[in-house]
Formats: structure tokens, C-alpha cells, sequence
């Protein structure tokens, strides 16, 4: 067979499903306290993030699957899936802490030093560390091995120099972990010579500058480094080698809910406007974006469970990544073509739930199939997984 | 998880005996005796039937299981109907005959009488394989009968995979045995026959991946193997893709069916999403497949049309995409808004 896929089957174990009760308990709360609101029409921009990840932390649900000796919880990846899918479902502002709980916090974890583990790890945990991911350079996109931003070494360090961009959420972050260049490519590995660090944003040198998004929103930035000094201490993983170090913590990253869950709320949206009996045109739209989203879940809940048993399920993976992100894109417009005609007939009204959800929604939608890695890079992992490249 | 074993003797039997040719020589006519005999020695075909009436008394996921394989040899006999009409029996307690089976009506709106003398009246369209079936379930107003099939009146009629379906009718026929199943009617059925198809619209998408794949890295232009060039590299990783799904939804509802039976608004809903799902995986699938081959798939020498005429004609079958889309998105709809989410995380 080309490629065998397999999905095994989940069946949560009570612990999750207590766990999800406590989870929507919590979230409830929080609405109804005003922390945030699954209507707000602005990414949760004007959220005390910081706030709510120190609250989240105290819960325990960040750095769920660490040892406990680093701050950790040491719970299963799927309890972690469960608080992951309730937050984004409920649309809660998790951006300061989703990084460094999905991506930074594991790296440090398996290739960090000690001191930096001790240091580092707990303060996520418990909510108080923003961390950003340093990949993508003016010249070095898709291609993130063509990354060219130095790192010298220095007596006791490293000195770096070059620019990062489309770093998002780099302004409110207090660490980026950075793929830097330390020597040049060799003729038989291209991804030779890049090397992961930990870097402090507060450190003289670093220049962190605004690129506001088409939604007027600003999360990217543009990062420049000039003589910035890193100690030796925040060296992650093997000189050179951070090609070995990246591909492990892909498959966590690119099928978890957050890769079919983004446009989510102008379904809820558009069944709202419906009302309990719609037409047959309308309950057959909504009835099969529902079908693509339960086999999504089913999909992405099966790649935690079969990561959890051990196993690396890449191309699996890759592929949810690649029905999600390409069916959140889609959904607006799909439920544009649903959505019940609004005319002068209509009360006025300054709060329509699904006109905000759909404008935010058909905005943000050309991000989602290239953020993490676009559909191009990921149906060529695809591809070398049928064997065809 | 389905019994590994069960899984082989299947792969074994069909490898063996459902060669490209057997399954031209079906849509001709000929009836494959050597791979029905060799289905009906193994047992698979009596998984769905407890061990009281003569089955195997096998899980319902071992039968689901079978039919995936089914599905990717694009097996030209009633294996599934076979398997669907002997649990509709067990239901009512009756034990299943030896020989190919038929389930009937397959149509949620059927309407066959059982009346009160015993006598079976009614019509039923588009009814797998009846004219090779020796005897038919049918699942009547009034009870659940065993009829031979050589009671019935059968206009022939054909799938667009050119398989027999057939018009079946009864004119004061005697069943063999009749009973009772409480909550068996024909959406019962349709829901069943849903959850079937989607299994084999998986196995059969499995397949042409894997047909597609090999050729593309076969079929040399400008060159070199066509599976070099990035766009059909991206075709075929998007077929995977759709490969994927479908064998999860189908799964997702053949777990649901094993777990809670066929009554219920979970096992509907699941059955709802499987058959959409893979419905439109069919479509989309067929479609990649066909464009990677060129003008050498679209020949009647070629197999691929084995598996795409067949993915075409089961995703009509027991409700298509906009029929289960429709029932998936009242049931969402009744809910509220507010209970979509519990609804999509329910079954975990």
C-alpha cells in the first residue's frame, strides 16, 4: 500500500471527562465574570492575556505533561487536548501562554540545559513567561533553512546579528526561541548549521517593531538584532544541529484543535441566526460543515491518543493540518452564501452576533493555510510519506 | 479493534479470487462462484449473526472490518447485503439461510405490507444484487419476513458500477418465517446500510490511492515519473488527504454502531457524518484518481473504474450527502447554538 493511514480509535478516559467538566465550569466563570467574552470581535486584543494565563496556570493546565519537578503536571496529552479544545471551542485569549505550553516549553524540555529548565519552566507554568518562535527571516519563509541571522561566538556567549519577522505576539513576549545560523550549510546536508537559542527580548540589541495586519490588528512583528549577547546557558540542543531537534514536536504542533478550530464560531454563529427549525437548504449547510468538523475532531483527538501510546503518526498528522486549516478557511464563505439576508425589514440591531463573527472570520482567513507551515510545505510532507519524492 | 485475523482471511480470499477479470466477467453476467463458495466456507459471511442462529456470533467492528476489504477489492458479489440481511433476521430472531441474501426496502420511504394473513405485498426499488440473492429480509409493516426469492417478481436494473440493482416485488408472497423487531423499520435499515457504505466507499478509496500512486510513479512524461512534478504531487496528497477522512468517519460510526446498536441520536448523528463525509470523499477522491491517470483511466481496459464507478454509485446509496446533511443539520439546529460544541465532543 502507498501510505497506510491509521487513526486509531479514542475513547477518553473519565479522568478527561471530568477534567472537561472542570475546564467549561472554569470558563463559564470567566465569561460571566467578564474576563472575556466568545463574542468579542477583535482576536481578544483587548483582554488582559497575561491575567488570564496566570489564572489558567494556577488551575495547573499549563505544561500539563511536564515533570513535576520542572513545574509540570504530569498528566496525559490528552487531558492537555481536552483543556486545549475547551479553550479554543469557547474562544478564551490563550495567545499569552499557547506558545510556550504547544512549542517552547517542550523544546527547552528535551533539549534545554538544566539551570534554564529550573529557571525557565515553572514560570511558564504557571502562566507568567510569554514565549514567541524566531523562524521565519525576510529571506527565509517556507525555506526556514535558509536562515541567515548569526550567532558568533563570543567569550561566555554568542553575539547575534540579523532580523526576524512575522513574529507573532513578539511585542508582549519575554523570550523567543531562535533558529539561528552558527556556521554554513555543507555541501551534503543543506540544514546544517543552524542552532536553537533561548533569547531574553529585554536584551540590549533587540529592536522589536510593528507590522500591522490586514485586520488592523497588530501580532506580527519585525525583531533586529545587533550585537545582542545570549549566554552560553541558553544554548538549546546540539551546535549545528538543530535540523535533528525541530521535526519531533511537528506532529504535536500541526494537528492539534487550533489547526480546525479558528473559524469555529461563525458556525455557532450562523446556527444562532437559523433558529431551531431551519429550512432544508440551510440544514443541509449546516449539516455538512458539522460532518467535516466532527471527522476533523475524531482525526485530530485519534493523532494526541496515538502520540500519547508512543507512536509518531507524521504524515497523519500533516494531513489534519491540512483538512483543517483548509476548512476553517473555507467555512466563512460558506456560511456567507447561508446566512440569512439581512434588509431594511430587519430591527435594527448594533450587536449582530454573525455579521461581526463572519467580517472577523473572512479576514483572518487567508492566514490559516500558511501559518505553521503552509499547505505547499505540508502536502509535500504529504507526498513523502505516499512515497513520491 | 477489529480481529486481525478475520481482516486477512478477507485480504487472502479476495487477493485470490477477485482478480480485474472476475469482476468484468460479473458486470457481464457471470456470477463468481469460486470467490462467493470461498466467502461462504470462511464464515465471514454469517459475522453479523449470533451464534444461536447458526453465525459466527463475530463483533459488529469484524463485519465492518471485512467490509473496508471488500470495498478495496471492489468485491462484485452481495457480501455486504448478505451480511445486512442477516442481522436484520437476528433481530427478529430468525435464522439466516445459506446462500446470498438481500436486504429490502433500502429506502427509508419503503413501504412493503405484511398483512395480516401472512402475506408479504409491496414494492421495493433499486435492491442490491436481487436476482442473484436466494432469499430476501425484508423488513415490512407488520414484522420482519424470511422470503425466497423465488416468491418475488425482480425487474433488473443496474448501479452505475454496473451492479444489479434490482426492482423487487411481492404479490401475496408467502415468507418462509416471519417475527418481530421493536424499532426495526426501514431508516433502521437505511442507517445501517449508510454505516456499509461509508466502509466500503473507505476501502475502495484506500485503493485507488494506492492505484494512483503506482501509477504516477510509473508513467514517465517530459522525462520523468510524473509523480516528480509538484502538482500532481499535491493531487495525490490531496487525495490522501480525503483517504484519510473518510476511513475516519466511516470508523467513528462503524464504533458507534458496535457500541450503542443502530437506535439513537448518537448512532444517527455518527452514520450522518460517516456518510457525508465519505460521500464527498468519494466524489472529490474519484475525481484526483481519474486526472492522475489521464485518458488510460478513463478506458474500459483499465481497472480504475472498478473502484470510481463504484464510489459514484455508493455514496447515492441509502441516502446521499445532502439527504444525511439535511437530517445531521436539523438535529444541530434543534440544539442550539450554544450546544454545538457538547454535541461535536459527545461521543468522547
Amino acid at each position: 500500500m502507498a501510505y497506510n493511514f491509521h487513526f486509531d480509535p479514542v475513547d477518553l478516559p473519565p479522568e478527561c471527562k471530568e477534567l472537561r467538566r472542570e475546564v467549561r465550569a472554569f470558563l463559564k466563570q470567566e465569561i460571566e465574570a467578564g474576563t472575556f467574552s466568545p463574542h468579542d470581535q477583535h482576536g481578544g486584543r483587548n483582554v488582559n492575556a497575561r491575567a488570564f494565563a496566570r489564572k489558567v496556570g494556577a488551575k495547573g493546565w499549563i505544561g500539563m505533561t511536564w515533570p513535576k519537578e520542572y513545574g509540570g503536571h504530569e498528566r496525559s496529552h490528552l487531558e492537555r487536548y481536552v483543556v486545549t479544545e475547551e479553550m479554543l471551542a469557547h474562544r478564551a485569549p490563550t495567545r499569552s501562554y499557547s506558545t510556550a505550553d504547544r512549542q517552547s516549553g517542550p523544546m527547552i524540555l528535551r533539549y534545554g540545559q538544566e539551570s534554564v529548565k529550573r529557571k525557565i519552566l515553572p514560570r511558564i507554568a504557571s502562566g507568567e513567561l510569554c514565549f514567541c518562535i524566531g523562524l521565519s527571516e525576510p529571506n527565509s519563509g517556507s525555506d526556514v533553512f535558509a536562515a541567515s541571522t548569526r550567532a558568533t561566538k563570543t567569550d561566555g556567549g554568542w553575539l547575534v546579528n540579523g532580523r526576524k519577522i512575522w513574529t507573532s505576539n513578539a511585542h508582549n513576549s519575554d523570550y523567543m526561541i531562535a533558529l539561528l545560523r552558527t556556521s554554513p550549510p555543507t555541501k551534503e546536508n543543506r540544514r546544517h548549521g543552524l542552532t536553537q537559542f533561548l533569547i531574553a527580548l529585554d536584551t540590549p540589541g533587540i529592536t522589536v517593531r510593528p507590522i500591522i495586519n490586514l485586520t488592523g490588528a497588530h501580532d506580527f512583528n519585525e525583531i533586529t538584532f545587533d550585537d545582542a549577547f545570549v549566554p552560553d546557558e541558553h544554548l538549546i540542543g546540539e551546535v549545528d544541529m538543530a535540523w535533528k531537534q525541530a521535526s519531533d514536536e511537528l506532529a504535536y504542533e500541526r494537528s492539534g484543535p487550533d489547526r480546525w478550530l479558528e473559524t469555529f464560531q461563525v458556525l455557532v454563529e450562523l446556527v444562532r441566526a437559523v433558529g431551531a427549525e431551519p429550512s432544508e437548504r440551510l440544514a443541509e449547510g449546516i449539516g455538512r460543515e458539522v460532518a467535516h468538523l466532527a471527522t476533523l475532531r475524531r482525526m485530530s483527538l485519534s493523532v494526541a491518543g496515538m502520540l500519547q501510546a508512543g507512536k509518531t503518526p507524521a504524515v497523519e498528522a500533516a494531513a489534519v493540518k491540512d483538512l483543517g486549516t483548509n476548512w476553517e478557511q473555507a467555512l466563512p464563505n460558506k456560511v456567507r452564501l447561508l446566512a440569512p439576508q439581512i434588509g431594511d425589514a430587519a430591527p435594527d440591531s448594533n450587536d449582530d452576533r454573525l455579521e461581526q463573527a463572519l467580517a472577523f472570520t473572512t479576514l483572518i482567513a487567508p492566514k490559516l493555510t500558511i501559518q505553521g507551515g503552509t499547505r505547499e510545505v505540508l502536502r509535500g510532507i504529504i507526498a513523502r510519506g505516499l512515497g513520491l519524492r | 479493534m477489529p480481529d486481525s485475523i478475520i481482516v486477512d482471511t478477507a485480504t487472502r480470499i479476495f487477493e485470490d479470487l477477485c482478480e480485474p477479470a472476475v469482476i468484468n466477467a460479473a458486470e457481464d453476467g457471470a456470477w463468481p462462484e469460486a470467490l462467493w463458495s470461498a466467502l461462504e466456507e470462511s464464515g465471514l459471511l454469517l459475522t453479523w449473526v449470533a451464534d444461536a442462529l447458526g453465525g459466527a456470533g463475530a463483533e459488529m467492528l469484524d463485519g465492518f472490518a471485512v467490509l473496508r476489504v471488500a470495498g478495496r477489492f471492489a468485491a462484485p458479489v452481495p457480501l455486504a447485503e448478505t451480511l445486512l440481511a442477516g442481522w436484520v433476521l437476528a433481530q427478529a430472531g430468525i435464522a439466516a439461510p445459506a446462500g446470498p441474501l438481500s436486504a429490502l426496502p433500502v429506502h427509508a420511504d419503503g413501504a412493503i405490507e405484511l398483512a395480516a394473513d401472512g402475506s408479504l405485498r409491496g414494492r421495493a426499488r433499486h435492491v442490491p444484487f436481487a436476482r442473484n440473492a436466494r432469499h430476501f429480509a425484508v423488513v415490512a409493516r407488520g414484522g420482519v419476513a424470511l422470503v425466497a426469492a423465488a416468491a418475488a417478481t425482480i425487474a433488473p436494473g443496474t448501479s452505475l458500477a454496473g451492479e444489479p440493482r434490482d426492482t423487487v416485488s411481492f404479490d401475496a408472497a408467502r415468507p418462509l418465517a416471519t417475527g418481530t423487531a421493536p424499532g426495526l423499520d426501514p431508516a433502521a435499515v437505511e442507517r445501517l446500510g449508510a454505516a456499509i457504505r461509508a466502509q466500503q466507499i473507505a476501502g475502495a478509496l484506500e485503493h485507488i490511492l494506492d492505484q494512483s500512486v503506482q501509477f504516477a510513479l510509473d508513467r514517465v512524461q517530459f522525462g520523468r515519473p510524473i509523480a516528480k512534478f509538484q502538482a500532481v504531487q499535491h493531487n495525490l496528497a490531496m487525495l490522501a488527504g480525503e483517504v484519510a477522512a473518510a476511513g475516519a468517519a466511516a470508523d467513528a460510526a462503524a464504533e458507534a454502531v458496535a457500541a450503542y446498536g443502530i437506535a439513537g441520536d448518537q448512532v444517527e448523528a455518527e452514520v450522518a457524518v460517516a456518510k457525508i463525509r465519505a460521500g464527498e470523499a468519494a466524489g472529490t477522491g474519484a475525481a484526483i484518481a481519474h486526472q492522475v491517470h489521464g485518458a488510460m483511466g478513463f478506458t474500459k481496459e483499465h481497472s480504475l473504474h472498478h473502484a470510481t464507478r463504484r464510489l459514484w454509485a455508493w455514496r447515492e446509496e441509502f441516502g446521499n450527502e445532502a439527504v444525511w446533511a439535511a437530517r445531521l443539520g436539523r438535529m444541530v439546529a434543534a440544539r442550539g447554538a450554544d450546544a454545538l460544541w457538547p454535541f461535536i465532543t459527545a461521543g468522547s
